[in-house]
């Protein structure tokens, strides 16, 4: 089958960092969304556990990814996300799409998305709804 | 007269033939994907039944560790708790032992559990958040004010640097003037679950085991009353994977523990009647209490037959249980009240000798007050309206139900025999082979939910609009508070003794010593818990997953 007219222009691979913050070891659902985002084409970079923010960034400078996935149970996402926003600045990373995904109430979701996150996932969200989500977000950056 | 024949009728009668033959067709499934038949009858039961059943109470334990079960006693209801700071998780342990709690049971926060202390740069945001922060002995002595530990039986689920804590534990009941040998509890110290599932550690696999081998002694030789592991399916589940995989992973756990021990030349039937497990209750309801009653039997027969057990008590298995936190949904949440109650039935009916019951509200926050009241009246219900307790093990000799014990029985099986094949069960951790099949299982079941293949009431199906439940918000002030008291524990001790138990340490850490009584040393003059870590570290070194995904 050839489809070639609509192709986008580059075909890299989507880039997502899949990081898991924080003390708690909690990473089953970092690590299914790790593998449908790497079963739907994307290249996918999973930190493992225990990561600090700066290692976070790190990894996302370093694999120059187009999207990061933040995986959060512990109740530290208010502590953690905002300190992972701000070393972003800091570096001057500005073209990457945040989500996070954990355990968080509807009260820190407002608070999340003002600092800058475009999507939290709670748990019970569909995979493909964050795979899409992924793809069409960071399809329309590019634009 | 013929019958007559019209297209509606036709299609009235192909439809219900179609129908007859998907409903032949369709798959019927546990919740881990075993399948199951029709009609289960008499030809299910076969072979040597009445041996494998036999009698509660007696080996091989299939019906009960009990004779008498819960007509002796009932199981006793432990409510998990642990928040903020120590005052906080004290004033709930009250409020819980008030409304008719018969244990206690604490949760620490994730810095105390990885062995950081609350003013470490690693804890930064994480301190209470999960539990309760616990530094040095100073915290523990107000963690259990007011309560007595020769009367109350106590739980602590803590891993990796769980020798410290029950050394804070020890040194608090000989404050309040009860002997060791009098405190009664429990310790998870499953090392092995960590690298599985949990994921909280803080040495190599080898120092790790041999931390616990060392607890196993010193609780045989010291503390009769004191269970020094907990030997634990419930994360390993929680982390994705099925009944069979939960049975056989703790239960190779628990037999790789045994071989430690008797390898150190601790008599079997010393410390084995000492050793009891934690299982999950998830909401496959014939699919948990099978799971239960195979452990059972799995556990009599290895401890006995291969590990050369003599006492009955060796051989019987005896579990908590805690209702499946991942069950619970974020939507609807007040339906989590009903998962609850189910699971804890199953537990019940699988013969648990303590139980956990999750609040509705836990998969947004840490429970409120009022969440956990509903949750231990819905244990308190179960065993004083329904019943079910009036006589041991209902369900024995059920066609169903033993089919299930034995399939699952012979899944476990085939696991110990894969494992052994990878040269036991901590080379399999270090291959990463539990860690893999549980992924795959977690995927799996995940495909299954996305596909609407196994319904989620309120998540996958009949889905409305959410309601707000208030929950439990933890001050963020709590953290400075913590690491305030930490800083003037640290400017009133000794700390010359200190810098003299960490050297003890490090020198017992370097040998073969048994380090529990280094540690109490260390503790009892206050030096903390993230320090006693680091000592131990700089002679094991630390611990870095390879994630497989």
């Amino acid at each position: 089958m050839s489809s070639a007219v609509a192709e986008p222009k580059t075909d890299r691979k989507i880039r997502v960092v899949v990081a898991k913050p924080g003390l708690d070891g909690h990473d089953r659902g970092a690590k299914i969304i790790a593998r449908a985002l790497r079963d739907s084409g994307m290249e996918v970079i999973y930190t493992g556990l225990h990561q600090t923010p700066e290692q976070i960034v790190e990894t996302v400078i370093q694999e120059d990814a187009d999207a990061i996935g933040v995986s959060i149970l512990s109740g530290a996402h208010m502590t953690l996300v905002p300190k992972i926003l701000e070393l972003l600045k800091e570096e001057g990373v500005d073209d990457v799409l945040i989500t996070v995904g954990g355990t968080i109430p509807n009260k820190d979701i407002d608070d999340l998305k003002a600092m800058g996150v475009s999507g939290v996932f709670t748990p019970g969200s569909p995979t493909e709804a964050i795979v899409e989500f992924i793809r069409s977000g960071v399809s329309r950056r590019e634009l | 007269m013929e019958p007559t024949s019209t297209p509606a009728a036709d299609k009235a009668a192909s439809d219900a033939a179609r129908k007859a033959a998907e409903a032949a067709e369709k798959e019927f499934t546990t919740m881990s994907g075993k399948s199951i038949r029709a009609r289960y009858g008499q030809e299910d039961l076969q072979g040597d039944a009445d041996v494998k059943i036999g009698e509660p109470g007696r080996y091989p334990f299939t019906r009960g560790p009990y004779e008498s079960m819960y007509r002796g006693r009932n199981w006793t209801m432990r409510q998990f708790a642990g928040f903020g700071t120590v005052e906080e998780t004290n004033e709930r342990f009250h409020y819980l032992l008030d409304h008719g709690q018969t244990g206690l049971s604490t949760a620490f926060d994730m810095p105390t559990l990885m062995g950081y202390d609350s003013d470490h740069a690693r804890s930064l945001g994480e301190v209470g958040r999960e539990g309760v922060a616990v530094d040095t002995i100073d915290d523990m002595e107000i963690l259990f004010q007011g309560i007595p530990l020769g009367e109350v039986s106590t739980s602590m689920t803590i891993n990796a640097p769980a020798a410290i804590l029950l050394a804070f534990y020890v040194l608090v009941g000989e404050q309040q003037g009860v002997p060791s040998e009098k405190l009664s509890g429990t310790i998870q110290t499953d090392i092995l679950k960590e690298y599985i599932a949990q994921k909280e550690w803080c040495f190599p696999v080898e120092p790790a085991m041999r931390l616990v081998t060392d607890m196993v002694e010193y609780c045989t030789d010291q503390m009769p009353r004191w269970h020094p592991i907990s030997i634990s399916g419930y994360h390993i589940r929680e982390a994705g994977a099925t009944a069979a995989q939960e049975l056989a992973f703790t239960l190779k756990d628990g037999f790789t523990y045994v071989e430690r021990a008797i390898e150190r030349g601790i008599d079997v039937d010393a410390f084995a009647p000492r050793l009891s497990f934690f299982f999950n209750a998830h909401i496959d309801f014939f699919e948990e209490i099978a799971k239960y009653r195979a452990a059972r039997r799995i556990w009599a027969r290895e401890l006995k037959e291969t590990y050369g057990a003599k006492k009955p008590e060796s051989m019987r298995l005896r579990f908590h249980t805690q209702t499946a936190g991942v069950s619970l949904t974020a939507q609807q949440p007040l339906n989590n009240i009903v998962r609850t109650a189910i699971e804890a039935l199953a537990g019940v009916l699988g013969g648990t000798q303590s139980l956990h019951t999750n609040s509705f509200d836990e998969a947004l926050a840490l429970p409120t007050e009022e969440a956990v009241r509903v949750a231990l009246r819905t244990q308190q219900i179960i065993a004083e309206e329904t019943g079910v307790t009036n006589t041991p093990d209902p369900l024995g000799g059920s066609y169903f139900v033993e089919s299930l014990t034995d399939e699952l029985e012979a899944d476990a099986y085939e696991y110990f025999r894969k494992i052994d094949e990878l040269g036991g069960m901590v080379e399999a951790v270090r291959q990463n082979f539990p860690q893999r099949e549980i992924g795959e299982a977690a995927f799996d079941f995940q495909r299954r939910v996305d596909d609407g293949e196994f319904t989620i009431v309120g998540v996958n199906q009949y889905v409305t609009e959410e309601e707000e439940v208030p929950l439990l918000h933890i001050d963020p002030a709590l953290e400075t508070k913590q690491v305030e008291r930490l800083a003037a524990t640290k400017a009133k001790r000794d700390s010359a003794a200190v810098e003299s138990a960490l050297a003890s340490l490090k020198e017992a850490a370097a040998g073969e010593a048994n380090l529990m009584y280094p540690i109490l040393d260390a503790a009892r003059v206050h030096t903390t818990e993230g320090e006693m870590i680091e000592a131990m570290q700089e002679v094991f070194g630390t611990y870095t997953e390879t994630p497989v995904f």
